[in-house]
């Protein structure tokens, strides 16, 4: 059966088949369609876990008792799972456990830029990198073939443009399950990693590292593609699909496997063509694991280091290296002076009203109409985090003054204030994100004697990967009902007292409650409470401006509401993006009253 | 049929990676090899998204070269202006004639090109540019969600795909209570497509 499956979605299918028992991950572009596919099927146990951490642990938790399991994560997840997926490398497996990450070159949604394929040597484990969506499916019946057979985690990493390509997939296999009861076999020697135990384990992953490199030279997607002996690629994941295109006479050994490597094929490979190149997206990773076998060859020297690859990309660099003739026609440059359109915080989001009110409490934000888009001295600062809160940092908010990774910021607030910093800081955390990695910064901040404030956006999903629910949403990955983390009692039992929850869209109460917090010499914390608009119900009536009142102060702008525009010097609001009945903030902002209600039957 | 390379243009909520997956499976159900891509970095807010699908008898990368697409298909004038360096020559731009400041224009910070700077950005010598009316349309048909299935109705007169083949995809794709509306707005894009266009060179 042909089918038109994401690579993510292929990866899903892949393990599905595989007989996978359990899948655990914590959502993140463009990770998240893996667990949403495994979502849907009845016989596995699929969870949103707090973590990545927590869900590789649940994941070999389950190989050790016998299921194959599957944890998925994009790039910088597996930098919280590292712990745990270098723990399992140590203990090996009892049942398939396979690592999927996916790295995002050229950062479409990241907060950097890192290759995963370097995680695998690290931790001394086997790599496969698809590159469409038929290997990602095909890969993966190997993938726990090779877990189970070699005692060991597989990583399968992919890439932003194969999990969110689409491609025709043959899916050929069936699920099969393993007709093995759960049973974990207690072996102390293999499970408790005491120094003493650790060190048994430890000439055996060498072991498996050798046996693993003589299996690469078989596995059946290292290939050689002959073509013209003047140039040979090596070349891996999706610039395989690249290179290609842009060589398409060129002879190929195109790695499947690319850790550890096939030493013989690749030695093969060398001795049938005059030239050979590496191509690769992101690191060298490839290139110096083959020169280190004492084999020439360049790639790095014109590929470029970083960013995503594209035939174009390849094309130029390969011209300049003059391996390609100048092409007929320049290749054609985009427009660089028309306006960008970055992402916003949506028309009704209940972050704008706290970023509005820091942002102006703070004298954050310049006027709309002078144009300055920064004011020198901010008088507060603003800690961030990883989600849709980021984009407060935007114009014309400017409330956000950094933006390290998962959980970052109430640290890095508690380290400014014992700098000494005359400013008071302010850490800005999101519901999700502070089940994920925030609860330990709070544990921290309150023994440690800390005086900062620490603000939490609960909108009651993870809504910048696509809304999945958390442990504080009450839901889970199934859709079905479970127990709620309630935020107040989990940060009042750490031992703070002064904890409010505020509606996210009192203007108000807002600043009341900042600047009480703010005057409060202990740690403090604010909830600040609101359904995210993507979520909220039928929208029976949104705000319209009456022009005859309106003086045009465009005070309404500042907020960034994105339905709020202007036509020919006159604001107005737009109908189809208001969310009306929830949001009001403009209408508490417009010293006129000049933004009142209409209902859309009247319209 | 050797290729076709087309670019989906438009912004997060105009149902850009819905219409890109019915052309990639019209595509597929037509006998093809497909690949289809979407770049729409955090795009559940807003911002600018694209999608490229590839059509040939096999397709190897999934990105187009600029300079190489047959059809750029934009739901928002400024994201066809964006867009339009990867048209090549002879290739097809159709636009929604819609203008949807990004909210740097609204603050001030930046300017939205008028209609003269956007045609003469799109039009490159030997294309065909189109600038329909399409939201003005749907609005008449009662559902503006339904944009991004007139477009194709559009874009289905310079595809060589049979009709049954899309009407098919698009019922398979759109749930049971919007079918019909979206199968309308189809139709409506196809009947209007020749009727409707301003320039044509």
């Amino acid at each position: 059966m042909k089918k038109l499956l994401s690579g993510n979605e292929a990866l899903a299918l892949g393990a599905y088949h595989a007989g996978i028992k359990l899948a655990a991950a914590y959502p993140g572009t463009p990770s998240t369609e893996i667990l949403e596919s495994l979502a849907g099927y009845d016989d596995i146990h699929a969870e949103w876990s707090t973590n990545e951490k927590v869900a590789m642990e649940v994941a070999l938790g389950a190989a050790y008792a016998g299921a194959r399991a599957m944890v998925s994560m994009k790039q910088v997840g597996l930098n919280v799972a590292s712990d745990p997926f270098m723990a399992a490398s140590t203990t090996g497996v009892n049942a398939g456990l396979v690592v999927v990450s996916v790295d995002d070159p050229g950062i479409h949604s990241s907060q950097n830029e890192q290759d995963n394929r370097h995680y695998a040597k690290f931790a001394k484990v086997p790599l496969l990198e698809p590159s469409d969506s038929q290997e990602a499916y095909d890969f993966m019946a190997y993938a726990y073939d090779i877990s189970e057979k070699f005692d060991t985690p597989v990583l399968v990493r992919s890439t932003t443009r194969i999990s969110h390509s689409k491609s025709v997939v043959k899916v050929t296999g069936r699920r099969t399950v393993s007709n093995r009861e759960p049973n974990f076999p207690p072996d102390v020697e293999k499970f408790v990693m005491l120094p003493v135990y650790a060190r048994l384990r430890r000439p055996l992953i060498e072991e498996r590292l050798a046996q693993l490199a003589s299996y690469a030279e078989t596995f059946p997607f290292n290939q050689i593609l002959p073509g013209e002996r003047q140039l040979g690629i090596i070349t891996s994941g999706v610039t395989y699909q690249y290179a290609r295109e842009v060589f398409p006479r060129a002879s190929f050994l195109k790695l499947g496997m690319t850790y550890p490597l096939p030493q013989d094929l690749i030695r093969r490979f060398v001795a049938g063509v005059d030239r050979v190149i590496v191509i690769e997206e992101l690191g060298s990773f490839l290139q110096e694991n083959i020169q280190a076998m004492g084999i020439a060859v360049s790639g790095k020297e014109f590929i470029p280091r970083f960013g995503e690859l594209s035939p174009e990309i390849i094309a130029q660099g390969c011209r300049a290296a003059g391996l390609l003739g100048e092409s007929p026609t320049p290749p054609a440059k985009p427009v660089p002076e028309l306006p960008q359109r970055p992402p916003l915080l949506c028309a009704g989001c209940p972050y704008t009203g706290l970023f509005f009110t820091l942002s102006t409490m703070g004298q954050r934000s310049a006027l709309v109409k002078s144009r300055v888009k920064k004011v020198a001295k901010p008088k507060l600062i603003i800690t961030g985090d990883i989600g849709c809160y980021t984009l407060g940092a935007y114009p014309p908010l400017f409330a956000m003054d950094t933006c390290a990774c998962m959980g970052a910021g109430i640290g890095q607030a508690l380290g400014m204030e014992k700098a000494g910093v005359s400013n008071k800081v302010v850490a800005i955390i999101g519901d999700s994100t502070f089940l994920h990695s925030g609860i330990t910064g709070v544990v921290n901040g309150v023994y440690n004697k800390g005086e900062i404030t620490i603000i939490i956006l609960d909108n009651r999903t993870t809504a910048m990967t696509g809304h999945q629910s958390h442990p504080g949403t009450g839901v889970t990955a199934r859709g079905e009902k479970t127990k709620a983390v309630e935020l107040e009692r989990l940060v009042r039992g750490i031992g703070v007292n002064d904890v409010k929850v505020v509606d996210a869209f009192d203007l108000k109460a807002l600043r009341t409650s900042v600047r009480a917090a703010l005057d409060n010499p202990e740690l403090s914390v604010i909830i600040v409470r609101g359904d995210c608009p993507d979520l909220a119900a039928a929208r029976p009536r949104h705000l319209v401006i009456a022009t005859e009142k309106c003086d045009q102060c465009n005070i309404c702008l500042r907020l960034g509401c994105p339905a709020i525009q202007i036509d020919d010097g006159q604001v107005y609001i737009e109908a189809t993006l208001c969310v009306g009945d929830t949001c009001y903030l403009c209408q508490q902002l417009c010293p006129r009253q000049a933004i009142v209600f209409q209902s859309e039957t009247s319209t | 049929m050797k290729k076709l390379d087309l670019l989906i243009a438009g912004m997060g909520g105009q149902g850009i990676i819905l219409a890109s997956d019915i052309i990639a499976e019209v595509a597929l159900a037509s006998g093809y090899d497909v690949k289809k891509t979407d770049t729409r970095g955090m795009a559940q807010r807003g911002g600018s998204v694209v999608s490229q699908v590839r059509i040939a008898e096999q397709v190897f990368s999934p990105l187009i070269r600029p300079g190489e697409a047959d059809m750029l298909l934009a739901l928002e004038k400024l994201e066809a202006a964006r867009w339009a360096h990867y048209l090549g020559g002879g290739g097809t731009v159709i636009a929604n004639n819609l203008a949807l400041p990004p909210l740097t224009v609204t603050l001030g910070y930046e300017t939205y090109p008028g209609d003269e700077e956007i045609t003469r950005l799109v039009k490159r010598p030997k294309n065909n540019f189109y600038l329909v009316n399409g939201t003005e349309r749907v609005k008449e048909l009662g559902n503006i969600r339904t944009l991004n299935i007139f477009m194709l109705g559009c874009a289905s007169l310079r595809l060589p795909f049979s009709i049954d083949i899309w009407e098919k995809v698009i019922a398979r794709r759109l749930p049971a209570k919007i079918r019909q509306i979206n199968l309308n707005a189809f139709t409506q894009g196809r009947k209007e497509m020749p009727g409707i266009h301003l320039k044509e060179g």
